[in-house]
Order: structure tokens, then sequence, then C-alpha cells
């Protein structure tokens, strides 16, 4: 009882912040919501007994990712005033078109008839387990993506160096 | 079928499409290029979970890693992108992709 309570109200919290989040024109608020989402999803993966991805989640989104654009944005000098906004034509047309797409999405699944049997195993979202996948049949990906991080971090720095 | 009590897999899907299409329609509406780069981010977070949400229910951990190498991903997306936007920025002074149209045909 007190899970589905949980499951509903992070359900809630997650995509209201994240309707505020294209809805407001500030950009710092923008963000800011958008945190609130991460968060809640985070919140979702603890609820799903996930703990590992919940706790990487938090440090690399709310911690890393959402710094870099706040920092952006800061040193950009976005607000209010210089946000451009799109014709009242366009934004009607957007949010049908986005409305139609979720429909399609949902019609589809209903659709979609799954027969699965229930196969419990816990336990795969901890640590221990999870790190046995990941460096016993995934060691070469896990590696090649150290590769990307440094190639990405390389990038970085020759983009934004005069 | 059930992953919580009383919640299946149906609601996590629910709630991933909406988180989608949020994002989706956040990219259609917005103008600010960095607001674009977040509704994408989103977008990234409603598959990463759903594929949580099916791997608690096959009770298969391959998903979480995959879910894992998506951030990782995304993360490196998120630099390159954040570093063309300010060398952009610092070229033509905004971030209005409506300005920024130089390479249309």
């Amino acid at each position: 009882m007190v899970t589905e309570m949980m499951f509903y109200f992070l359900s809630f919290v997650a995509i209201l912040s994240a309707i505020m989040m294209i809805s407001t024109k500030n950009p710092v608020h923008s963000i800011l919501y958008l945190i609130v989402t991460f968060f809640a999803i985070a919140g979702h993966y603890f609820l799903l007994n996930a703990q590992f991805l919940g706790m990487v989640h938090i440090i690399v989104y709310a911690g890393a990712i959402m710094v870099l654009f706040l920092y952006v944005i800061m040193m950009l000098n976005l607000n209010e005033d210089a946000e451009p906004v799109k014709s009242k034509y366009q934004k009607i047309s957007a949010t049908l078109s986005g409305g139609i797409f979720m429909l399609v999405l949902v019609a589809s699944l209903r659709s979609a008839e799954v027969s699965l049997e229930k196969t419990r195993n816990s336990d795969i979202g901890l640590v221990n387990q999870l790190g046995k996948v990941l460096f016993h049949d995934y060691l070469l990906p896990f590696e090649l993506s150290s590769i990307l991080l440094l190639s990405a971090m390389i990038g970085a720095v020759f983009l934004s160096k005069k | 079928m059930e992953i919580l009590p009383n919640i299946s897999i149906y609601h996590y899907v629910i709630v991933s499409i909406l988180l989608f299409g949020i994002g989706v329609v956040g990219v259609m509406l917005r103008r600010n290029a960095l607001i674009i780069f977040m509704c994408i981010e989103l977008m990234l977070n409603a598959v990463n979970l759903l594929m949580v949400g099916f791997s608690n229910m096959w009770g298969d951990g391959k998903a979480q890693v995959f879910v894992f190498f998506i951030m990782a991903v995304a993360a490196a997306e998120v630099v390159i992108g954040l570093a063309i936007l300010m060398m952009v920025y610092r070229n033509q002074e905004t971030t209005d992709i409506n300005i920024l149209n130089k390479m249309k045909w």
C-alpha cells in the first residue's frame, strides 16, 4: 500500500515538473524543475529495487549534468527577457502533435498482448549482482565507454578553447 | 506481471510514454537550444525508467547495465553539445534556433 502510494506520488511529481519545465519561460526555473523530475525518477529506481542505478542517477544527472547546464546558463546570462517564444499557432500545433504521438503509443500498447511468466529475482539491482554482469558479460563495452568519455572530455576542451 | 503490489509493468509504460511525450512536445515547443537539450535528456530518462521496469519484471540485470551505458553516452553527449553551444553563442550571441539557420538549405 505504501509502495503503491509512493509510485503514484513519484509519477505525479515527475510528470507535473516535466510539464512545468517545458512551460516556464525562465531557463533557470526550467533546469530546477528538470532536477525535480530527475529526483522523482531516482525515487522510481529505488522503488524498483535498483539501488545502484538510483545512486548513479542522482550523482550523474543531478550532481554533474544539471550543474553543467546551470553553469552554462549562468555563463551565457540567459533570462526571461532573452527567451525566444514561438507563435501561438506553432505552440498549439506542437502540443497537438505531441498529444497525438502519446495517444498512438498508448493505443499500440493496448493492442499488444504481453503474457509473461513472473521470474522474480529482486536482488538484481544491487551493486553485487550488477557488478558481476557488468564486469563479466559487458567488460569490453565498459572499457570502450571510458574511451568515449575521454574523447568527449578532449573534444569539450578543444571546442571551448579560443 | 506485477512489479510492486498492485503496480504492473503497464503503469511504468504509461509513465514513460507521458515523460517521453512531454520531451517531444518540449523539443517542438521551445526555441532555446539549451531547453531542447534538456528535453532530450528527459526523453533519455523516460526510456531508462522503462528499461529498469522491464528489467525488474524479467528479473534480469542486463537491462540495468544498458541503462548504465546510456547514462555514460548521455553525459558525453551533453558535454560536447554544451561546448558546441558555448562556441555558437560566442560567435552569434544567441541560442535561438530560429536565428541559427546558417546550415539550412
